[in-house]
């Protein structure tokens, strides 16, 4: 974790990315948000808190994540690709850094018990993850529809010693694991620390995730320019709620030669309305907290979204990445199912890397990202997770029985 | 004077605790209303509150989400709540009205021309639940100018210093979360619900409404000397769903809350 950089000035200091972003919560949370905010200011100054941090993403997390050449790739889709390796830390996502950072946070805080949502479940298993190490008494919400699809994320949870607590309402994925967090939260704010796994929901959520998740980015600017001696010419990186893309994109954002491209799940296609591509295809609107690109209906409502991704399969999305958007300052494009089950395949193929379904988007997209960065470009590829919580899904994709 | 600080301040002069009794507008069913307001009104409650229903309800219980989700389904639109808003003034609806809601619905409708349009309805006032006082300046600014009272939601976790920001500017009434929790019909109250909203006091003239958990006229009684009003949402969203006529239901439910019959 960084301290607040000259590079990014955002959020103001009422959690605002230009228009987006903010607090819109019950009162009743308020107090808890002004001091998690404040905790999070100190601890970013704080050396002590750092060193901690630092050594537990050292030696438990297992970072620096190496940054690959992905050599027979670069070859087939003509750009020059590295990628940056999350699938590499502890746990299997990126997920981890910003579980370990908001951990120590909540132990600071005097809280006893830690709760999360999740959707493709590698939040929640970073979560148990990180309360078993630390002794934090920990529960899991997940829409039942989520459970179906990454049932193996549920048991690895359960034996970390989580409460994994089924929610069975609205669309039962990670919108409404959120909705149920939030009110576990409402109910039992004064000893319960809500770790928030992408860079949404209200202030000051949105901005300490992504300076959790800035390792990301931090590492891998080192890491290219110690091997090309140059920054490279994009980042790209899918997008649900952003965490990762965020992450990677942070140290980059005020490299102005750096294309930041983040990559939605365009579902069954943009056309046919069942995706989860908020940016692409969404307005402005208040869901979870912050104002950002959102799916709803002309009344507000919001709407129900479809991704063969759990973790992509969320209608809101950071609001950072609303405010990088809308200043041009960042590209986004989509991928369908169909072509991040086709980059599933051909980095497992070409490179020997089977990614998780969320960034196996970034690949699948990586055609129309020649396009953007032009033929030879070089691009640091965001490999947020790996795809062994995917196999059952992805076996049925393909019409295989795994049985 | 404004309906609602007038249907407040008679109860106060009748040294009576105010019944303020909550909908989701359209539940059970769309033809339900308005009768629903004037089954409120006919039983003895002194303000209405209908609820814009929501497709994310984060600080709602499973009563009220419930019920947001079937209006949805029946297709409720705001349009719809200030129809039947309209059309329960038309037919003489006295009580004092007030719309609660989360923020998106009326940032999609329009903030301005919400304000405008609930005004000319015939609604006093308005509870956001997810807009804190550092949020939402153009709404605020809209309902200050048109006299549609902004109700604020104060909870045991507000802290001095905020009260006093939360209050500025308030009207109608305050909303006193009365637990840290969601909403929903809890039969015990938290024992620290007195020491809270003597702390409110300190801060206002304005009536206080104790809400979240009230379900039972001994309840209404037992708070009666810390407060002017109560809050009952959940309770009567579960008598309206029991079956049988909802308008019925809901009128023989709202006298026992009112104190007007003792329950069967």
């Amino acid at each position: 974790m960084q301290p607040a950089d000259t590079d990014i000035q955002l959020p103001d200091a009422t959690g605002h990315f230009g228009p987006f972003g903010g607090r819109f919560v019950p009162e009743t949370l308020v107090a808890a948000l002004e001091e998690l905010a404040t905790a999070f200011a100190q601890v970013g100054r704080d050396a002590a808190f750092r060193a901690e941090l630092e050594a537990l993403l050292h030696t438990y997390v297992g970072r620096p994540t190496p940054l690959t050449y992905l050599g027979r790739l670069s070859e087939r889709v003509g750009l020059r690709l590295y990628a940056k390796r999350e699938d590499l830390a502890h746990t299997g996502a990126h997920k981890i850094n910003n579980a370990v950072g908001q951990a120590l946070l909540a132990q600071r805080l005097g809280k006893r018990r830690i709760i999360a949502e999740t959707g493709a479940g590698q939040h929640g298993v970073a979560v148990a993850t990180v309360c078993a190490v630390l002794g934090i008494e920990c529960a899991v919400y997940m829409g039942t529809e989520d459970i179906r699809r990454q049932s193996l994320n549920v048991f690895r949870m359960k034996l970390l010693g989580a409460e994994v607590r089924a929610v069975d309402s609205g669309s039962r994925t990670l919108k409404d694991a959120i909705n149920e967090a939030l009110r576990d939260w409402v109910t039992n704010v004064r000893s319960t620390h809500y770790l928030i796994g992408s860079a949404i929901g209200p202030h000051p959520y949105p901005a300490m995730v992504r300076d959790f998740q800035r390792v990301i980015g931090d590492e891998a600017r080192a890491q290219v320019l110690e091997r090309e001696g140059r920054l490279p010419d994009a980042a790209v990186a899918c997008v649900g709620g952003g965490s990762n893309a965020i992450g990677l994109f942070a140290p980059f954002v005020a490299d102005a030669d750096v294309r930041l491209i983040g990559v939605e799940a365009a579902g069954r296609g943009l056309a046919t309305g069942e995706h989860a591509a908020s940016l692409s295809a969404g307005r402005p609107g208040v869901l979870h907290g912050t104002l950002s690109y959102l799916l709803q209906d002309e009344h507000g409502q919001v709407r129900e979204t479809h991704s063969v991704s759990a973790g992509l399969d969320y209608p809101g999305v950071g609001p950072e990445h609303a405010y990088l958007r809308d200043s041009g300052r960042a590209t986004y494009i989509a991928a369908t199912d169909q072509q991040a089950l086709a980059g599933f395949r051909l980095l497992s193929e070409t490179e020997g890397i089977i990614p998780a379904l969320e960034p196996a988007h970034a690949v699948g997209a990586l055609p129309r990202v020649r396009e953007l960065a032009g033929e030879g470009a070089l691009v640091v590829l965001g490999l947020s997770g790996r795809g062994d919580k995917d196999m059952t899904t992805v076996a049925a994709e393909l019409g295989v029985s795994l049985d | 004077m404004n309906r609602l600080d007038a249907a407040l301040a008679a109860a106060r002069a009748a040294r009576r605790t105010a019944l303020i009794t909550f909908c989701t507008a359209g539940f059970p069913r769309r033809e339900d209303w308005p009768g629903v307001m004037g089954a409120m009104e006919r039983g003895g409650a002194d303000v209405i509150e209908v609820g814009l229903p929501f497709s994310d309800p984060m600080a709602d219980g499973r009563t009220i989400q419930h019920a947001d989700e079937v209006a949805l389904g029946q297709g409720v639109s705001v349009g719809d709540a200030l129809g039947w808003i309209r059309a329960y003034r038309d037919a003489g609806g006295a009580c004092g009205v007030v719309v609660m809601t989360y923020y998106n619905p009326l940032l999609q409708y329009g903030q301005e021309r919400f304000v405008g349009d609930a005004v000319a309805a015939g609604a006093d006032g308005l509870v956001l639940v997810d807009v804190p006082p550092e949020e939402g300046g153009e709404l605020r600014a809209a309902a200050r100018a048109a006299g549609l009272r902004l109700v604020p939601l104060v909870a045991p976790t507000t802290s001095d210093a905020r009260l006093a920001r939360l209050l500025d500017g308030a009207g109608g009434f305050v909303y006193c979360v009365s637990v840290t929790g969601v909403t929903g019909a809890r039969r015990e109250l938290p024992s620290d619900l007195p020491e809270f909203l003597a702390r409110v006091r300190r801060h206002t003239e304005l009536p206080l409404a104790v809400g979240f958990g009230i379900a039972a006229r001994e309840q209404v009684e037992q708070l009666a000397p810390w407060c002017d009003a109560v809050v009952v949402g959940s309770a009567i969203v579960d008598a309206a769903r029991a079956g049988g006529d909802a308008a019925e239901r809901i009128e023989g439910y709202v006298e026992v809350l009112s104190g007007r019959r003792r329950p069967a």
